[in-house]
């Protein structure tokens, strides 16, 4: 049984990870930095236990304090969020070492996936199609100009390793390809500890969609259908929907069928997603596996009804999955935004205080907010402050509804990307639904600095 | 010339020492703010006579890192 959890994270994930744990009456235990020391999700746990300075390293990934800390409040389990210590196999070892429950995958199958170039191996021997490039790591600039030959510019450059958009980069010729590689390479090896990197064709007029699953410890492996991720900035998501509008009833067949498989070879448990890029063909490729709960759960969980979050607790308690597939139906629309302290034109971030933050209030507008009232946002985190999810009977109706939610919506005394939110929920070419990883650059941008 | 915080972040990397020279457009000062790298650069050629910040260091918007001569 797990009645205490503590929640390793900060933010909006941390109070999202409260609220389930409530009404699953399990008593709660919100860790923080000195950064952190009134935010909302600390009031919302039972209890609180300061980790340390607000730098990461001192606080949310300080994993030997974080477990020192499990084992004084007495909690049967610890839930990492996403981010931070969340994909750490380390982490997840050390927490079984000291008798806590990891809320997650085996820490064995979070190092495989830890590693994108053992992933795709992995992959590939479970019949998933991956992206042509690279089959090992690379070590040196020149192994991946011998392997660029092969595969043919534009390259994607990525580290193994990598997350967050940190340590990739796209490359159009050979001396680019120098250049990036070194950069890159240093990079990982000092946000990852890990300099290893792999080349992938970069694939034009691509939509980055997902598969949600979902597996327990009994062999059950279900999936809750797809989220349509391509609206991205920095390779970071800002809008997600579900289901995907661009996907034939056959290709969502055949990638939910893929993600299932990848995970009974995996013996995966738990939540996880495989996230896939789609050509306009609709030929679909691997990107990488999350090995935790994603940012864009929620549309998920609004087209589904189903609460991720307490079938991911649920699950590492040993529990058997209590629904099947032939059970899940999706039900309208979702979307997602998410609101970023940062400029909306440029993307800089825009740290500060926040003297007043108004929500949309109408029943279809689910707020996830880190923030409620007058708040610090420091510089020494993630920009996101707060999501917003819109469900509708169908896409034409969530993008009404988001546009009209969007319109009440105010963060007063920083700058954020609501303008950037208003103007996609308002543009033609997104609600034709004809959007790829290059709209950002190749539609708002230039439309932004045009007017 | 004063070379100033663009925001407030932490000093990620200091890419020259007192007493280089700079070149217009070269990356002096790396900062870090929201898990983002932001560069500052040297707006005119010269000589960094005084260094403010330390690797580490947190600074606010607008303040003086470095004074370029």
């Amino acid at each position: 049984m797990i009645k205490k959890v503590l929640i390793a994270n900060r933010g909006e994930i941390a109070a999202r990870i409260i609220r389930t744990c409530k009404q699953m009456n399990i008593t709660t235990v919100a860790v923080y930095s000195e950064a952190d020391q009134k935010a909302d999700f600390t009031k919302m746990a039972d209890e609180c236990y300061l980790i340390g300075p607000p730098r990461v390293n001192e606080s949310y990934l300080n994993a030997e304090k974080i477990i020192s800390i499990a084992k004084q409040a007495k909690v049967d389990a610890i839930h990492p969020g996403y981010g931070f210590l969340s994909e750490s196999d380390q982490f997840a070892g050390k927490c079984e070492e000291a008798g806590i429950t990891f809320i997650g995958p085996k820490a064995s199958v979070m190092k495989q996936m830890g590693s994108k170039v053992l992933a795709r191996q992995l992959m590939e021997k479970a019949g998933v199609p991956t992206i042509p490039g690279t089959k090992e790591a690379l070590a040196t600039a020149e192994e991946a100009l011998n392997a660029a030959q092969d595969i043919g510019y534009p390259i994607m450059l990525k580290a193994s390793a990598g997350g967050g958009g940190i340590g990739m980069q796209v490359v159009e010729n050979d001396e680019e390809l120098v250049r990036a590689f070194e950069s890159n390479a240093k990079r990982a090896k000092t946000f990852f500890g890990n300099g290893d990197m792999f080349l992938e064709k970069k694939l034009k007029n691509a939509r980055h969609i997902e598969v949600q699953i979902l597996a327990d410890h009994n062999g059950n492996v279900i999936h809750l259908f797809e989220r349509d991720c391509s609206i991205q900035r920095r390779n970071q998501k800002v809008v997600e929907e579900a289901p995907s509008t661009f996907i034939s009833e056959e290709t969502r067949r055949r990638m939910t069928e893929a993600a299932i498989n990848a995970a009974k070879a995996l013996e995966y448990t738990n939540a996880g997603t495989i996230e896939f890029l789609v050509d306009n063909k609709e030929n679909f490729y691997f990107l990488e596996m999350n090995t935790r709960v994603q940012v864009e759960h929620p549309v998920s969980e609004e087209i589904t009804g189903i609460d991720i979050v307490e079938k991911q607790i649920k699950i590492a308690a040993g529990e058997s999955l209590d629904i099947s597939q032939k059970d899940i139906y999706t039900n309208g629309h979702a979307i997602e935004v998410r609101i970023y302290a940062e400029d909306p034109v440029t993307f800089m971030p825009s740290p500060g205080h926040v003297s007043q933050i108004t929500f949309p209030n109408e029943d279809y507008a689910r707020n996830e907010p880190a923030i409620t009232g007058p708040s610090d946002i420091t510089h020494f985190y993630d920009p996101m402050i707060a999501k917003l999810i819109i469900h509708g009977t169908d896409r034409q109706d969530a993008i009404a509804k988001l546009t009209k939610a969007l319109q009440t919506y105010r963060v007063v005394g920083i700058k954020t990307n609501l303008p950037m939110l208003q103007y996609i929920s308002e543009d033609e070419i997104f609600r034709k639904g004809n959007v790829t990883t290059a709209y950002v650059q190749e539609h708002y941008i230039p439309n932004i600095n045009a007017k | 010339m004063e070379l100033k915080a663009s925001m407030a972040g932490s000093v990620w990397k200091i890419n020259v020492a007192q007493g280089d020279s700079v070149n217009e457009g070269e990356d002096v000062i790396i900062l870090e703010s929201m898990k983002m790298e932001i560069p500052i650069p040297a707006e005119k050629t010269g000589t960094l006579q005084k260094l403010n910040v330390a690797e580490g260091d947190f600074v606010n918007e607008g303040d003086v890192l470095a004074v370029i001569e």
